[in-house]
């Protein structure tokens, strides 16, 4: 297409500036690391600008044969494109709030973030599928050191939770993607994604990659390296972390999972659904529980994300528009809210919720910053959060009403918890002395939350802007996943009751009864 | 101008909220004052343009929202009647709540936070009664609920306040929970969110059946009920009724803009704007019916026997809405609306005058350590009295009567000519509600201004006259119940030595310009609203006209009409007798009936109920799946279980500190790695 390789420049800048990064002084990485992702940034913008929405459904595409079946093949849709956006997006950001928080081992720590930045941009851009497994994996190794290195008190533990849960999936995903690439004589991405695996192998392929994506969602049970994580974390690996780690999963599950197993995927929905449902009250009533505040965040986190596996297996367009508004949302929402709590966790050293109170006293802005991205995290209208959560359920009431009744107890609940969070930090008496002390945010801290602010609201009040580059490709999907699409337990049937003009609307009247 | 009207109170919270204390006090009051002010003046020849007949419905695109699929939605601002009636309302008593902060706020130190909020609250509310679909409604819905929350809390530094907050957003997110459902299932059956194109289809669907949690409903009956459950938590129905009178824990003015005037009728808004649909399904009808009636007579009941002035406007104001709903399920949905438009003139007019009189008596609301006002406040006492009048319902049949007369008066004969079962549950239960309503709003009055001074046992007036007399002992703020200590100040008279004073005139013209409205708005606008000809010219099917309805209400037996005037009359006098006549009859009465006392002076139980079914529960859950879920289960089973099958028993943890099972683990992750090349190259 473009003879520029944009999407290989955008990997190689983060990484020539991870390998200078290490050679330096602390000063000059930081800056470096800025520039750096500031630099891609600016790419990312080339990138969405020069875009073509409703041109080619893979743009920017880019191959090189390596060896064997393996080749430097890039290439991204919408949807690919939305999510690099969100990456680049939150980089800077990241490193303007490690700027003073992190003192040791700068150097490196920059150079981590910068070598998980050309890693997570891979992620979405590859269209091989072992180019994709190295990115996706590779991407564990910054992330796993950021937290074990520059973590909490008990960060060696959470680490190797989160080494263990991925571990499990990424073996599976490493079998079936040798099998499927033997079976189908292709690695290409695009190419296998319209291959029809026979049906009865699918149910064996999915649930391989299933146990990757769904720890990193995560989905519950296999969620509780999360919380562990998050709270060990320095507040810019939480910010990655629930920003962009944990939409590889439901990347993966709408690039590979929904089309290149169709069947299996419809067969699966009660799992999917089942398993989303108990996050979305399980997690939600601990989150009203939790006493630390990264802890409640993260179980939030769960218990979003869970509305994005409802909508995608919604199997229809409002739903999946829902779901990737909702994974764009929420990587905003929760970054934001994380950068919330470092802001005061810079100035207390603690996270324990209970320690702070009154803060809207002496940290005004402060508090409008994070009442802002609580309502966003709550869904409330104009704001991000409520967009995708709004689509991905009323995607869900299509498919079934049971998964929409029970998935919409998370509007309730989510305010429970996160009103009951902001209660308790930003309302109250300011009686602690070293609470009264803190000052409100500085410029830095300003800017790293503007921006974010900025992109919630225009996200909520004009999500057309997103949610158009993604739309063709959502139609792909949808015309890929058709064949096996459930049908949905509405079942509209005319009655004769009042003899009024017979009406044409009985649009699904002709399936049989739903599975519920 | 609608583009005007609607965005100048944002624009201008924006202003005020962003300068903040950069900008300072006065700047911010007058930006959002001014706007609210210039959104009145805007808003008024609209509507009198449909009185008068010479306006046309509406729609004015602004933006576009979501498009997904068959899913469109857009930013529209819709004008028509119904439209231009909550306009006036939503504009008139915000510009004059703003005046009446001036006063009433002018101690506090963040006021331009405060007006912020309050144009903010406006911009949402028009935001509301202006959309042209539901998701909009439900943007200006959530949106008038963070005002709200936001209001409620406005002295976050009271636990009382930030939990009362709390409590009013999470009981209207239940309520919200129904509302989405509803919008889903519309959309579902409907294919579109757009209001006209569902009200359209919506007679085609009489009688057509949905699948919905594994069994069969009628389809128009169960989005009605979804959506109405919705406007129970807005409008604090029986049920959802419990955040209301803890939203007292707000600032007056708020209380009478948002939990009187504005926001608590949208779900009347609501109803009468979605009133075609509702016409498809006599069970919904049925439903609205009885949750009105239940409510009216609940909240009534609680008012007789409240203290707090607030609260007894609060409990009024709720028992009032329920009025409106039963007026709605019966099919007279312009004698809802017109009670909506009435009932925002004289209980804003009531809370600003409530308001007055907290402001003179140093912030106390307790009613039973007031007394003898009258003589002191006279200008307050003169707009509550216009303000009883009003919501009592005093008038002269064919005569002139104040604004209640009309609008409540033509509910209980709708209920009456409705000629259906549940209407004549609602007219019995209207009835008697009318007699409680003039009850606990003559008492209100008695109690306030009536009888001797009661003042010297509060505490606010006895930090006031400390204060004032400029030897504030060392008890400080917190002294409690020292009634002996202050036998000194006794003055003999009950007053304590305290001098109330009048209100600033920020705070009286609002209550003078409300008690017009409470003495004139029923008499002047009860032709186009009600009557059946006039009306249908006036609402112009923005809502379900039942002109039938309106010709049979007229010709309802003469007993019925009068009733309304005799359970007024005879709740004046049972509130005359206990309260100025026989002050010691309320005291034997409770002393009596302590059960019935007690079940009515804790409001039915519903919070105590709510917090060991709902609360409790719910935080009790939240720590067993953390505890024996996540850790005691997943945990245990899972990567601890494992880590020890590894690594070897009880060393792990020492292990884990040593840093040995993460520099393993990286060497996995590094072997993986390897080992996928290996097989990519293979």
């Amino acid at each position: 297409m473009m003879s520029f390789p944009l999407l290989s420049v955008m990997i190689a800048v983060p990484l020539v500036a991870a390998a200078v990064a290490l050679f330096t002084n602390a000063t000059n990485a930081r800056w470096i690391a800025l520039i750096a992702t500031l630099v891609d940034f600016a790419l990312g913008i080339a990138l969405w600008a020069n875009y073509d929405i409703g041109g080619a459904q893979w743009q920017f595409v880019e191959s090189a044969p390596l060896f064997g079946k393996f080749a430097w093949a890039l290439g991204i849709d919408g949807i690919a494109l939305m999510l690099i956006m969100l990456s680049v997006f939150l980089m800077p950001i990241c490193i303007l709030a490690s700027w003073e928080a992190i003192e040791k081992r700068v150097p490196e720590y920059m150079a981590a973030f910068l070598l998980m930045e050309s890693l997570m941009v891979g992620v979405f851009a590859a269209q091989d599928l072992f180019l994709f497994y190295i990115f996706f994996e590779a991407g564990l190794i910054p992330m796993y050191l950021i937290i074990g290195i520059w973590g909490g008190v008990n960060r060696i533990y959470a680490s190797y939770k989160f080494f263990l849960y991925t571990l499990l999936g990424s073996v599976l995903m490493l079998i079936a993607m040798m099998w499927m690439a033997q079976q189908a004589g292709s690695s290409d991405i695009p190419t296998l994604m319209n291959y029809d695996f026979p049906v009865h192998a699918q149910s064996l392929l999915f649930l391989a990659f299933f146990a990757s994506f769904a720890v990193k969602m995560p989905m519950w049970p296999v969620h509780t390296w999360l919380p562990d994580a998050h709270v060990q974390a320095p507040t810019a690996g939480s910010v990655i972390l629930a920003g962009v780690l944990l939409k590889m999963g439901g990347y993966g599950l709408l690039r590979f999972s929904l089309p290149m197993f169709p069947e299996a995927s419809a067969e699966f929905v009660p799992l999917v659904m089942g398993l989303s449902l108990v996050a979305v009250v399980y997690t939600s009533l601990v989150a009203l529980v939790q006493s630390d505040m990264k802890k409640l965040i993260a179980y939030s986190s769960v218990a979003h994300m869970a509305f994005v596996t409802i909508g995608l297996f919604a199997f229809n367009r409002q739903g999946i528009e829902g779901a990737l508004v909702v994974m764009l949302s929420h990587g905003l929402v929760a970054a934001a809210l994380f950068l919330c709590v470092g802001v005061i966790y810079d100035r207390l050293h603690t996270r324990e919720i209970a320690r702070y109170g009154g803060l809207a006293t002496n940290m005004p802005k402060y508090a409008l910053f994070f009442l802002l991205f609580t309502m966003a995290s709550i869904g409330l209208p104009g704001t991000s959060g409520f967009v995708g959560e709004f689509l991905s359920l009323i995607g869900a009431y299509e498919a079934n009403s049971w998964v929409a009744f029970v998935a919409t107890t998370g509007i309730i609940l989510g305010a429970a918890y996160m009103l009951y969070l902001y209660r308790r930090v930003a309302y109250g008496e300011l009686d602690k002395v070293d609470v009264a002390a803190m000052p409100d945010m500085n410029k830095r801290e300003w800017l790293i939350m503007a921006p974010i602010a900025a992109v919630v609201l225009w996200m909520g009040v004009y999500p057309e802007s997103f949610i158009a580059p993604m739309r063709a490709d959502v139609g792909v999907l949808l015309a890929r996943i058709e064949r096996a699409n459930p049908p949905g337990d509405a079942q509209l049937k005319k009655g004769a009751a009042k003899p009024v003009v017979a009406a044409e609307h009985a649009p699904e009247a002709a399936h049989g009864e739903g599975q519920h | 101008m609608i583009q005007l009207i609607v965005f100048l109170p944002l624009l201008a919270a924006i202003v005020a909220g962003l300068g903040n204390r950069v900008i300072g006090n006065v700047p911010a009051k007058l930006v959002t004052t001014g706007a609210l002010f210039a959104s009145c003046a805007l808003s008024w020849p609209i509507f009198i343009s449909f009185v008068t007949g010479g306006a046309e419905a509406h729609v004015v695109p602004v933006l576009d929202f979501i498009r997904s699929g068959n899913l469109v939605v857009d930013w529209s601002l819709r004008v028509d009647t119904l439209t231009a009636v909550m306009l006036v309302v939503v504009t008139s008593v915000s510009a004059l709540v703003h005046l009446y902060s001036w006063g009433y706020m002018s101690e506090d130190d963040s006021q331009p936070r405060f007006f912020a909020y309050l144009s903010l609250f406006t911009f949402a509310m028009l935001m509301l009664v202006t959309s042209n679909n539901l998701v909009q409604m439900f943007f200006g819905w959530e949106g008038v609920g963070l005002a709200s929350y936001l209001l409620i809390g406005f002295w976050y530094k009271k636990p009382s306040a930030s939990a009362a907050a709390i409590k009013a957003f999470v009981v209207n997110r239940v309520g919200d929970f129904g509302f989405s459902l509803g919008i889903f299932g519309t959309f579902l059956v409907f294919g579109t969110v757009s209001i006209p194109a569902i009200l359209a289809a919506a007679p085609d669907m009489a009688g057509t059946t949905i699948g919905f949690l594994g069994a069969r409903f009628d389809v128009m009956t169960l989005l009605c009920l979804l959506l109405f459950v919705g406007a129970m938590g807005k409008s604090a129905q029986l049920g959802l009724h419990t955040w209301l009178p803890d939203a007292m824990e707000g600032p007056t003015p708020v209380s009478a803009l948002i939990h009187a005037a504005t926001m608590v009728t949208a779900g009347v808004f609501m109803v009468c704007r979605l009133s075609p649909m509702f016409e498809t399904s006599e069970t919904a009808q049925h439903v609205v019916t009885y949750v009105g009636a239940a409510t009216a007579f609940f909240a009534a009941t609680v008012g007789t026997t409240q203290f707090d002035i607030k609260r007894v406007i609060a409990y009024s104001t709720c028992s009032q809405l329920g009025y409106m709903f039963f007026a709605a399920g019966v099919g007279a949905y312009n004698a809802a609306m017109f009670h909506l438009f009435t009932h925002a003139f004289f209980k804003a007019l009531l809370f600003l005058g409530a308001g007055s009189v907290i402001h003179a008596m140093h912030h106390e609301q307790d009613m039973r350590y007031y007394g003898g006002l009258r003589k002191r406040i006279p200008l307050t006492f003169w707009a509550m009295m216009a303000g009883t009048f009003a919501i009592t319902g005093v008038g002269v049949i064919g005569i002139f009567g104040f604004a209640g007369f009309y609008s409540k008066d033509a509910i209980i004969e709708a209920t009456f000519a409705s000629g259906s079962h549940a209407g004549a549950v609602a007219f019995g239960v209207a009835v008697i509600a009318a007699l409680l309503t003039s009850f606990y709003s003559w008492r209100l009055v008695f109690l306030t201004f009536y009888g001797k001074p009661r003042w010297e046992q509060s505490e606010h007036i006895q930090h006031a006259v400390h204060d004032a007399h400029g030897h504030d002992d060392a008890h400080g703020h917190d002294a409690h119940g020292h009634d002996d200590h202050h036998a000194h100040d006794a003055h003999g008279d009950g007053t304590a030595g305290y001098h109330p004073h009048e209100s600033p005139w920020p705070m009286l013209v609002p209550l003078v310009v409300l008690s017009l409205g409470a003495i004139f708005a029923g008499y002047v606008f009860h032709g186009p609203f009600l009557d059946a000809e006039q009306g249908g010219e006036f609402w112009k099917g923005s809502l379900a006209f039942d002109a039938h309805l309106m010709h049979a209400m007229h010709e309802v037996p003469l007993w019925v009409k009068l009733s309304a005037t005799a359970v007024m009359l005879t709740g004046f006098v049972t509130a005359w007798y206990a309260y100025v006549r026989n002050p010691g009859f309320p005291a034997v009465f409770v002393s009596h009936f302590s059960i019935l006392h007690n079940f009515l002076y804790r409001k039915w139980y519903f919070d105590e109920l709510y917090d060991v079914v709902f609360v409790k529960p719910a935080f009790a859950l939240g720590r067993f799946f953390w505890k024996r879920g996540d850790e005691g289960t997943i945990d245990r089973f899972g990567p601890n279980g494992v880590a020890a099958l590894v690594v070897g028993g009880s060393r792990i943890a020492g292990r884990l500190q040593t840093g040995y099972v993460y520099s393993y683990a990286l060497v996995m992750l590094l072997g993986l790695a390897a080992a996928a090349t290996w097989a990519m190259v293979g």
